[in-house]
């Protein structure tokens, strides 16, 4: 063992904790559960971040290359054959180390602010243990060291995300929306499963250290160029197993066309939707992406990676229009962290590989530190707004700046972080992204360009709606700026927001593991204009909603059909619910039931029934009198033996 | 082995009695007649038994055995018939098996 031995405790504690929270949770009445789940975050929190200094500045660093440290607790856990094996290991390398971070760090600042946001909620126990599962789940998934023990927490982020959601399960809509969840990202998650086969099957190990090393990729490519290895429509089998296992990252990180789910998702408490559905598992997608990516980088010349670029510029555009016309502001962040990891979907697909090259990468791991800081806090203080006025939608506020003046700066810090206003995080992280696009595709750079603006609208639409516009009279109910627990997880995340951009990331985190330079060219003409753009956006944003204008009424009518399909969500429920029912039920379904009642079911039926009816025709020679019985048995005696001496002779 | 009797005049007498009991046990209605004829088959098989085992092997001794044990089986069989036949009696008043033919389609 090495000196990272004890870092199987990161995942251990939150186990034990939602074990024990979770059989206890008649008994131990709040806030002590709270108290409890938040301690052993602490530690976690404590024990993470300890294990990333160490990583990044003490051990990792070997000959000038990050070098990935392997913490084996059981080697042949589950053996296939004997090439072919399962290890219980835990991975340490720069992302794992960095996301250990993001999920602690957002996991320790949301189970404070449940401590206030769940307050005398009747299952206050159950879901600080619900918490704990998740935290063990996500921090399982990203120190995992085999795609089949990722795919495992997978699953169990998964399950706690369906927990979360259906979390107030006497709420039909809540109930509807986890069954939703749950099936469309376990949709995914089959074709995940088929790629891990087959990336298994093909490249003859399931850990990501021999996957991503050079010799295996040497072996596929070589394969593929002297034709060993079967081809689909001018595509490797490889390519599509990692086309196949993109997928599966597509359906948790709600990549068009699997979005469906996670608008719904919002029915969850907000804690929840911060921690699960903004910060860290709906990023398991791009941490997939990230994890495989020399192999996605390498086999075909990277035609998986061009899928994942042209579906993450795809999702962040589809989804900054559909947040234009929101009402809900769970919702309105919804689409908007479903167009931000569109966006580091569409940095990972950009990259290159080595040195400068792997900006992309580097770019999107660091937005995905920032957006996970940033959207934490915008969800975490839309859930203060939500806790005062007691209601979801944007018509009931406005003004409230009066009332809640920590919650609207730290909602304004974040908000200029996410439209990419210096200098805040959202800043460096979405610049460098826009700058390694621009380098790979001018078309890419242009939908990432503009949605940066859509994005800064859209949140200053949300931002001046909520907290100037109207004097919205709240009447007896004032609102009231948000207790001291959920203040404090606000006002740190505010910090870490404006921090976090100067994190020098690309000394940590890169493709090839090598540290390189980068910073931001201050008077190049993509800088200025990406800050231009997001600072158009924010104006037009005030000169509609600053004051109460009739701007959007006619902005909605002069769009027209357009404004309506952006607001139904471009019918993409409807649509579903037409291939599942209409085609997938009516056309497919049905007739195999039928098929099931009638054919084979008849079949059965038919041997049943022509038993019974011959029954009934023969069911006479049964008199009940014992003579009739005695002479059958000895005519039958009889007839045999003479049968038998016939032949005999 | 009897002196002066063949084996095929003892089998003669026991084929007449096991058909006279077969005959018996078919017309009779008495359910203790019946019980009778059923006694005289299996005491024809007894016989049968013993001669065989006395006229073509009779060095070993199976077939007095198995004659002894068919006498205690008749015994027990009858008892448990005659317990059955009573309890009948008991419950139908009757026992002639015309009148009792409850169990049929």
């Amino acid at each position: 063992m090495n000196e990272f031995s004890y870092i199987y405790l990161i995942p251990l504690i939150p186990i034990l904790t939602f074990l024990f929270l979770g059989f206890t949770a008649k008994k131990i009445k709040e806030p002590v559960s709270g108290y409890i789940g938040t301690a052993s975050l602490a530690a976690v929190f404590a024990l993470s971040v300890y294990t990333a200094y160490k990583y990044f500045f003490e051990v990792g660093m070997v000959n000038g290359k990050y070098e990935p440290v392997l913490v084996m607790i059981k080697k042949g856990w589950v053996n296939f054959t004997d090439k072919l094996a399962i290890d219980l290991g835990i991975l340490l390398d720069p992302i794992s180390a960095m996301m250990l971070i993001v999920v602690s760090t957002i996991s320790l600042m949301v189970h404070i602010y449940s401590l206030g946001y769940m307050h005398s909620d009747t299952g206050f126990s159950r879901f600080y243990a619900y918490l704990s599962l998740f935290t063990f789940s996500m921090l399982g998934l990203v120190l995992s060291s085999n795609l089949f023990l990722i795919y495992i927490f997978w699953e169990l982020v998964g399950v706690s995300s369906f927990l979360l959601i259906g979390f107030y399960f006497e709420k039909p809509s809540a109930v509807a929306a986890s069954k939703k969840a749950f099936i469309v990202t376990r949709f995914a998650d089959m074709f995940f499963l088929i790629g891990i086969l087959m990336v298994g099957y093909f490249g003859q190990s399931f850990d990501f250290e021999t996957l991503n090393s050079e010799s295996t990729i040497h072996m596929i490519t070589g394969w593929i160029a002297n034709h060993q290895i079967f081809s689909f429509m001018g595509l490797s089998i490889f390519t599509w197993a990692l086309i196949l296992i993109y997928i599966g990252g597509m359906g948790k990180s709600a990549m068009f066309p699997l979005h469906i789910w996670l608008p719904d998702a919002m029915e969850g408490p907000t804690p929840v939707s911060a921690l699960i559905h903004a910060a860290t598992m709906v990023v398991a997608g791009v941490y997939l992406v990230a994890r495989l990516f020399p192999l996605f980088y390498h086999i075909d010349n990277g035609a998986a990676l061009g899928v994942v670029a042209v579906v993450g510029a795809f999702s962040a555009l589809f989804a900054a229009i559909i947040a234009f016309t929101q009402e809900d502001i769970k919702r309105v962040l919804a689409f908007s962290t479903m167009s931000q990891i569109g966006y580091m979907m569409m940095a990972l697909g950009v990259s290159g590989y080595e040195g400068h090259e792997g900006l992309g990468y580097m770019a999107g791991m660091f937005h995905l530190f920032t957006h996970a800081m940033f959207k934490a806090l915008l969800f975490l203080t839309a859930g203060a707004i939500i806790h005062a006025v007691h209601s979801n939608f944007m018509k009931d506020m406005g003004g409230l700046h009066k009332y809640m003046p920590i919650s609207r700066w730290v909602f304004l810090i974040a908000a200029l972080a996410i439209s990419g206003i210096p200098p805040f995080a959202g800043f460096f992280s979405k610049d460098e992204i826009l700058t390694a696009a621009f380098e790979y595709n001018k078309f890419i750079w242009f939908i990432g360009f503009l949605v940066a603006g859509m994005t800064a609208f859209y949140m200053f639409r949300l931002y001046f709606r909520i907290f100037h516009n109207k004097d919205t009279d709240y009447g007896d109910h004032k609102p009231h700026e948000a207790p001291f627990t959920m203040a404090f997880a606000l006002v740190f995340l505010g910090i870490m927001t404006i921090i976090a951009g100067f994190i020098p990331f690309s000394e940590l985190v890169s493709a090839d593991r090598m540290p390189f330079h980068s910073e931001i060219h201050w008077t190049s003409p993509l800088v200025i204009g990406s800050i231009l753009i997001a600072a158009s956006g924010i104006g037009i944003a005030y000169l509609m909603y600053y004051k109460e204008t009739d701007y959007p009424q006619k902005f909605a009518s002069g769009m027209g059909a357009g404004y309506k399909w952006a607001k139904n969500k471009f019918y993409m429920d409807e649509l579903y619910i037409f291939v599942t029912h209409k085609i997938i039920f009516d056309k497919i379904s049905k007739p195999i039931a039928w098929f099931d009642r009638n054919v084979i079911d008849g079949f059965m039926n038919l041997l049943g029934v022509t038993t019974e009816k011959a029954a009934e025709k023969i069911k006479f020679i049964q008199t009940g009198r014992m003579q009739d019985y005695a002479m059958y048995f000895v005519s039958g005696v009889i007839a045999i033996v003479m049968l038998i001496v016939y032949f005999r002779n | 082995m009897i002196e002066g009797v063949t084996l095929f005049e003892i089998m003669s007498l026991t084929t007449i009695l096991f058909f006279i009991g077969i005959y018996g046990f078919l017309t009779r209605t008495n359910l203790i007649a019946m019980l009778m004829s059923l006694e005289l088959m299996v005491n024809a098989e007894a016989i049968n038994f013993v001669a065989i085992n006395k006229y073509l092997s009779p060095t070993v001794m199976q077939g007095q055995i198995f004659s002894l044990f068919i006498i205690a089986l008749a015994a027990a069989e009858t008892a448990l018939a005659l317990a059955i036949i009573l309890h009948l009696y008991r419950l139908t008043k009757t026992v002639d098996v015309k009148e009792v033919k409850e169990l049929k389609y």
